[in-house]
C-alpha cells in the first residue's frame, strides 16, 4: 500500500492532463467526463491544476526538509561534538526558535520575508531545523563516548575526520526516518502558509492557495476547495505510511548501532 | 527536582528576551510602511512623515527596540494601529475567545482520544481496532483548514445542523463580560439560551481543532496500553481472578496515562497553532484572526504583542507539562 501511494504521487508529475489554460467560458463546472474534478472560477481544469500542484507541493516539501536537515544536522553535529561554550550557545539559539509554536513562527518569518513560494519554503525550513539539531546532538552525545570514536582520536584523526567519517554516518539512519515522516508535514505546513496567503501566490497551482481561493465557493460549488484538500490529505497520508515503513525497515539496524 | 525547576524558571527571561529580539527583527522586516498605513492611502507625504516622527518610526532600529522593551517592562504594549486601542486591551478582548476554543478542544481530545485508544488496545486486531487506527492516521494527515471546510460543507451546508461560524448567532448579544468565556459567562448570567448557542457554535471549530491531537492521543494511549497489558503484573491480576474491568481501570489505565499526558502537553503547542487556522475558517474572533489582520495592516505593536503573548503561553505550557511529568512519574524525580 505504501508503494502504491508513493507511486501515485510521483507518477502524475510526469503526465499532466493539460496545461494551466484559462477558458473563462467553462467557469465553475461540476465534475464531468471532460473535467473529472470540475473547473475553478477562471475555468481552469481542476484535475490538471491538482496534478501540477503535486509537483509544487512535493518539491516544496522536499526543499524544506532538505534545508532544515542541512542546517539542523550541521548545528547538531558541531554542538554535540565540541560541547562546552559552542554547544551552550547553539542550544540557546535553537531553544529560542523552539519556544515558538511552529506554525506561528513559520507565519511570522513568511510575513517578514514577503509573499512567494520560495519565501514560504524558507520560513518553514527555518522553523524546522531546531528539531533536527536536537535529534542529532542527542545522538552525538551518546556516540561520543563510544570506543570507536576514542580509538579514532587516539590514532590522531582530526576533528573533521571524526565528525565526517565516524559520527555523521551513524546519525543518518535516525535523520532519514525523521525526514521521511516530516516530508508530509512539510507539505502540510507550506500548504497552510499558502492558504493564509503567505506562500504560493496565484496563478501558481498550489493546493493550499487553491483551497483558499475556493473557500468562497464552498457551499455552492463544493468541488473547488474539496479536491485540492483531498490531494494534500493523500500526500501526507502517503508520506506517513512511507515513513512508518521506513522506520520499521531501519529499526533492527538501528538497534545494532546502539 | 526543585533545582531543575529553578534553573528552568531562571532561563525564561533570557529566552523571552531572545524571542523578543527575533520577533522585533521579523516584524520590522515585514513589507509595508506602517506610517503610510496609519496615514491612509491618499495622505500627503508630509502627514506620513509627521506620523513617522510621532510614533518614533524614524529612529534607528536598536533605539526603537530599546524604547519598546522599556515600555514593555512598564506594562505598556503600545497602541495598535488598526484598532487605535491599547494592545493590552485588544489582547484582553480577543485572547479569551482563543483560550475557550483551545480548552474545549483539549477536553474533546482527552474525552474522545483516551477511550478510543483504550478500546483499540483491548480489541486489538479487530475491525474496530483497524477503524480507530485508520481514523487516527487520517487525523494527523488531514489539513486542519480543509477538515473545517468539509465539516462546514456537510454539517452546515447540506444538513443544516450546526452554524457556520462566529461565537453566537448574528442577532444575539453576548452575555455580560465576567471571564470572557461565553460558556462561563452565560451560565453565570443564567442565560440558558446564550449557553446553548455558545455550545453549538463551539462544536465545529473545537472538533476541527481537536481532531488531529485526538488522533495522536488515541495512538499514544493504544500503544502504551498494549505495552502495559503485556506486562506480568497484569497477568498476575488476571490469575488472581480480578474482573477484567478492574484490571483495566485500576492497574493498566493509570500507568498508560503517563506518556499520554506528555503527548497531550506537547499537543498544546500544535493546538495553539491550529487555532489560528481554525479561527480563520470559522470566523472565530480570537487571537489568530486578530494577528492575521495585524500582519496585513503592518501593525507593529499588535503583531509584537500577540506573538509575545502566544510564545509566553507556549513556554508556560511546556514548563507545566515538564513539571507534571516529573510529579506523576516517581521514577523521573531528580
Amino acid at each position: 500500500m505504501v508503494v502504491l501511494v508513493a507511486a501515485a504521487l510521483l507518477a502524475p508529475q510526469l503526465s499532466p492532463t493539460s496545461p494551466n489554460k484559462i477558458v473563462l467560458a467553462n467557469k465553475l463546472l461540476p465534475p464531468s467526463a471532460a473535467h473529472p474534478l470540475g473547473t475553478d472560477d477562471l475555468g481552469r481544469d481542476l484535475l490538471s491544476r491538482v496534478i501540477y500542484g503535486t509537483r509544487v507541493s512535493l518539491a516544496s516539501g522536499l526543499v524544506v526538509v532538505i534545508i532544515a536537515m542541512i542546517i539542523g544536522v550541521s548545528v547538531g553535529l558541531v554542538a554535540g561534538y565540541f560541547g562546552g561554550l559552542i554547544d551552550a550557545a547553539l542550544m540557546r539559539a535553537s531553544d529560542i526558535f523552539l519556544s515558538f509554536p511552529r506554525l506561528v513562527l513559520a507565519m511570522a518569518i513568511a510575513a517578514a520575508l514577503g509573499p512567494g513560494l520560495m519565501n514560504g519554503m524558507i520560513a518553514v525550513a527555518l522553523s524546522w531545523w531546531p528539531w533536527y539539531a536536537r535529534l542529532v546532538r542527542g545522538q552525538i552525545l551518546t556516540l561520543k563516548q563510544a570506543d570507536f570514536v576514542l580509538a579514532a582520536s587516539c590514532i590522531g584523526a582530526g576533528h573533521a575526520r571524526i565528525i565526517g567519517w565516524h559520527l555523521f554516518p551513524n546519525t543518518v539512519g535516525l535523520v532519514a526516518v525523521q525526514a521521511s515522516l516530516d516530508l508530509g508535514y512539510a507539505i502540510l505546513f507550506t500548504a497552510s502558509l499558502s492558504f493564509i496567503g503567505l506562500g504560493a501566490q496565484p496563478p501558481l497551482a498550489e493546493w493550499g492557495s487553491m483551497i483558499a481561493a475556493g473557500r468562497n465557493y464552498l457551499l455552492t460549488h463544493w468541488w473547488y476547495p474539496t479536491f485540492p484538500g483531498l490531494a494534500i490529505f493523500l500526500a501526507v497520508l502517503g508520506s506517513n505510511l512511507f515513513g512508518d515503513a521506513l522506520r520499521d525497515i531501519l529499526d533492527p539496524r538501528l538497534r545494532h548501532l546502539g | 527536582m526543585l533545582f531543575y525547576m529553578m534553573r528552568r524558571l531562571l532561563v525564561i527571561p533570557f529566552i523571552l528576551l531572545g524571542v523578543s529580539v527575533v520577533l522585533f527583527v521579523l516584524t520590522h522586516m515585514m513589507p509595508g510602511d506602517p506610517a503610510k498605513v496609519m496615514a491612509g492611502e491618499h495622505a500627503p507625504q508630509q502627514t506620513v512623515e509627521l506620523i513617522r516622527k510621532e510614533f518614533g518610526l524614524d529612529k534607528p532600529l536598536p533605539e526603537q527596540y530599546r524604547i519598546y522593551i522599556s515600555n514593555l517592562l512598564h506594562g505598556n504594549l503600545g497602541i495598535a494601529t488598526v484598532t487605535r486601542r491599547r494592545v493590552s486591551e485588544d489582547l484582553g478582548l480577543y485572547f479569551p475567545a482563543t483560550i475557550e476554543l483551545t480548552l474545549v478542544a483539549i477536553i474533546l481530545t482527552v474525552l474522545m482520544g483516551v477511550p478510543l485508544g483504550v478500546l483499540s488496545a483491548t480489541k486489538k486486531d479487530t475491525a474496530l481496532d483497524h477503524l480507530v487506527r485508520f481514523t487516527a492516521l487520517s487525523g494527523v494527515s488531514l489539513p486542519i483548514f480543509w477538515l473545517g471546510l468539509i465539516l462546514q460543507l456537510v454539517l452546515y451546508g447540506k444538513l443544516g445542523l450546526l452554524p457556520i461560524g462566529g461565537r453566537l448567532d448574528v442577532e444575539f448579544l453576548p452575555p455580560p463580560h465576567v471571564t470572557g468565556f461565553f460558556t462561563v459567562d452565560s451560565l453565570l448570567a443564567l442565560n440558558m439560551k446564550a449557553f446553548g448557542q455558545t455550545l453549538t457554535h463551539l462544536a465545529l471549530p473545537a472538533f476541527t481543532l481537536a481532531f488531529s491531537s485526538l488522533a495522536v492521543v488515541s495512538r499514544m494511549t493504544r500503544s502504551s496500553m498494549l505495552e502495559i497489558l503485556a506486562q506480568d503484573y497484569i497477568r498476575t491480576a488476571q490469575a488472581k481472578g480480578l474482573a477484567q474491568r478492574t484490571i483495566l481501570y485500576r492497574h493498566a489505565l493509570k500507568n498508560a496515562v503517563i506518556p499520554t499526558l506528555t503527548v497531550i502537553g506537547l499537543q498544546a503547542g500544535a493546538l495553539l497553532s491550529g487555532a489560528f487556522l481554525v479561527e480563520a475558517i470559522f470566523n472565530w474572533p480570537g487571537l489568530g484572526l486578530y494577528t492575521m489582520r495585524a500582519i496585513t495592516r503592518v501593525d507593529y505593536p499588535a503583531i509584537m504583542g500577540t506573538s509575545l503573548l502566544i510564545t509566553l503561553v507556549f513556554i508556560v505550557i511546556n514548563l507545566v507539562v515538564d513539571l507534571l511529568y516529573g510529579l506523576i512519574d516517581p521514577r523521573i524525580r531528580f
